[in-house]
């Protein structure tokens, strides 16, 4: 399988602040690829630079068999954008921006009024299609954007924070829409600060900190990363609290929540281990809950010890 | 088709999405239109006769003389819009969408200033039927509207160009609506538009003899209403909308294309 994206020592600041620190990531074709990072990360700066928004301060990249430096517009004739920002025309109707879309594709006047009323119909825009895209809800704003994405057919469609803003009901459909795409052969690549989304969708997922990917592999790899799980205790006083650090010193303290994070596998073995060495110092614990690694783990892993790199 | 068609049908689809802008956004529009046709009614009017009395030591017609500036002044008022218009599209994400699409670059700025030139014509022509309802008798042929008119397109389209780039720079609407008033307001009042040059104090006359509107106003007068103009002063004209025109353009499309791959 040959490569939607690839992209070499992506360097970029703005004035001292370096935002992208050599990043090197490939996303295969037909495939969905997740950008996992907090704010600030630099991910939305990796999205605008891949899809011809900004330039680069130094690397590498082909998008669609294309060098992005020598033949930009070959680049954007084969991608689709849907930003953070919604990329929708208010002072247009619904219909308005997509047949406006479909003119800049130059899909004809006929096919490009079809093709619109196909994609209100498939997001459930039919009636909103006469509106004024201001007056959208944020769900229907992002439901039109990403139909106005699709008017050109893209073989390779970014979307930086699909469902940022969402609500539950949005976010389940918009994830929907877009195992669509992939399932129609389109290759997606996605920016998230969910590690949930990243889990559901992507096929691989890189993670993003302080402009530097600090891992990167199939979520099964990246859960893999954080050996077993772990148990954590809430105590109801601080001394309590101070006296279970000492009977458990592999624990992570929280101070502020009184919550200890004892390394633990969730095995019956290890967990009644647990309980009576809980029992043989009296300690009061007012709540004791089992987690298996998922990647929250995996995330604040990678992200708390951001120089060594974990590569799969 | 070819890149020449796709220029013009890219372009053509940039100056409905503008026109529809001007349409359920009117304020705007209707503000730069009513400026001008406020001060014809005030100065035309109210001053007219007083003016008229005071100048060349009188028999002077005012609303002759005052109607070209006035048109040049719905131009410079027209150019705020425009300017509003492209601050705000680069706030906007609709742009950055249409600079990660294989359009032809220019035309997103180039559909502003068409837009723009059919208000200002529209414009234009309420500001002639307004000033022929109360007295305006200009006694130009029909070769003379035409040049008239031909010159005026000029002129906006000059304007318009130079007012979209300072609308880039400013990056918000605020900002944009300041950064014109040069244009839209202070070149048109320190120019021939209400006064002939000879009745100025000193100073403002050095400032209004120099300056691009001036030789605009002058060519005018003499197409509209045959008053004598300096020899050279219509080249002027039209070498001063060329001018303005290319560094608009190129200033405009620098600003508009900064920071992206070419």
């Amino acid at each position: 399988m040959s490569a939607a994206i690839e992209a070499l020592g992506l360097h970029k600041s703005y004035g001292d602040k370096l935002v992208l620190d050599g990043i090197d990531l490939t996303v295969a074709q037909g495939t969905i690829f997740a950008l996992l990072g907090p704010n600030g990360a630099g991910k939305t700066t990796a999205v605008q630079i891949l899809s011809t928004l900004i330039t680069a301060d130094a690397g590498q990249i082909r998008v669609a068999g294309h060098d992005l430096y020598a033949d930009p517009d070959a680049v954007r004739a084969a991608i689709g954008v849907t930003g953070q920002f919604s990329a929708v025309d208010g002072l247009l109707t619904g219909r308005e921006n997509l047949i406006m879309m479909a003119d800049l594709y130059h899909l004809g006047r006929r096919a490009g009024r079809e093709r619109a009323d196909r994609l209100l119909e498939q997001f459930d825009l039919v009636e909103a299609g006469g509106k004024l895209a201001m007056t959208y809800s944020g769900g229907m704003k992002r439901r039109l954007d990403l139909a106005m994405t699709l008017v050109g057919s893209p073989q390779i469609i970014f979307l930086d924070e699909p469902t940022t803003g969402l609500d539950p009901r949005s976010r389940h459909s918009m994830w929907s829409m877009i195992r669509e795409l992939v399932a129609g052969g389109v290759t997606v690549l996605l920016t998230t600060q969910y590690l949930e989304e990243a889990d559901q969708l992507a096929d691989r997922i890189a993670v993003l900190d302080h402009g530097r990917l600090v891992a990167q592999g199939t979520p099964e790899e990246l859960k893999r990363l954080v050996p077993g799980g772990h148990v954590q205790l809430r105590f109801n006083s601080p001394e309590e609290f101070t006296l279970a650090g000492q009977v458990l010193p592999t624990a992570l303290p929280n101070a502020e929540a009184l919550t200890l994070q004892v390394p633990n596998d969730g095995s019956v073995h290890a967990l009644r281990d647990l309980l009576t060495r809980i029992e043989d110092a009296s300690l009061e614990v007012s709540e004791l809950t089992v987690h298996t690694p998922d990647l929250d783990d995996v995330f604040f892993a990678v992200t708390d010890h951001s120089q060594q790199k974990v590569a799969s | 088709m070819s890149t020449t068609s796709y220029a013009v049908a890219d372009t053509a689809t940039m100056l409905r999405r503008n026109l529809r802008h001007s349409l359920r956004y009117p304020s705007l529009a209707a503000g730069a239109i009513g400026m001008p046709i406020i001060m014809l009614l005030l100065f035309g009017l109210v001053f007219g006769d007083t003016f008229s009395a005071g100048i060349n030591g009188g028999g002077f017609d005012y609303l002759d003389f005052l109607t070209p500036g006035l048109l040049l002044m719905s131009i410079a008022s027209g150019t705020m819009s425009p300017a509003i218009g492209a601050a705000v599209d680069m706030t906007e994400g609709i742009v950055a969408r249409f600079r990660t699409m294989a359009i032809y670059r220019p035309s997103v700025l180039t559909g502003h200033v068409l837009g723009n030139v059919i208000l200002t014509i529209v414009s234009l022509t309420l500001v002639v039927g307004f000033a022929v309802l109360i007295g305006f008798r200009p006694n130009a042929s029909i070769g003379d509207w035409l040049l008239a008119a031909g010159l005026l397109i000029l002129v906006t389209i000059a304007l318009t160009w130079f007012a979209i780039a300072l609308g880039l720079i400013s990056k918000t609407a605020e900002g944009a609506s300041n950064i014109v008033l040069p244009i839209s307001f202070v070149l048109p009042f320190l120019s021939n538009t209400f006064l002939p040059l000879e009745a100025m104090p000193s100073g403002i006359r050095w400032f209004a003899e120099y300056q691009p509107f001036t030789p605009i106003i002058d060519s005018l007068r003499h197409l509209l209403l045959g008053t004598p103009m300096e020899s050279g002063s219509g080249w002027l004209a039209i070498a001063w909308c060329v001018a303005i025109t290319v560094v608009g353009y190129f200033w405009a499309q620098k600003s508009y294309n900064k920071g992206t791959a070419a």
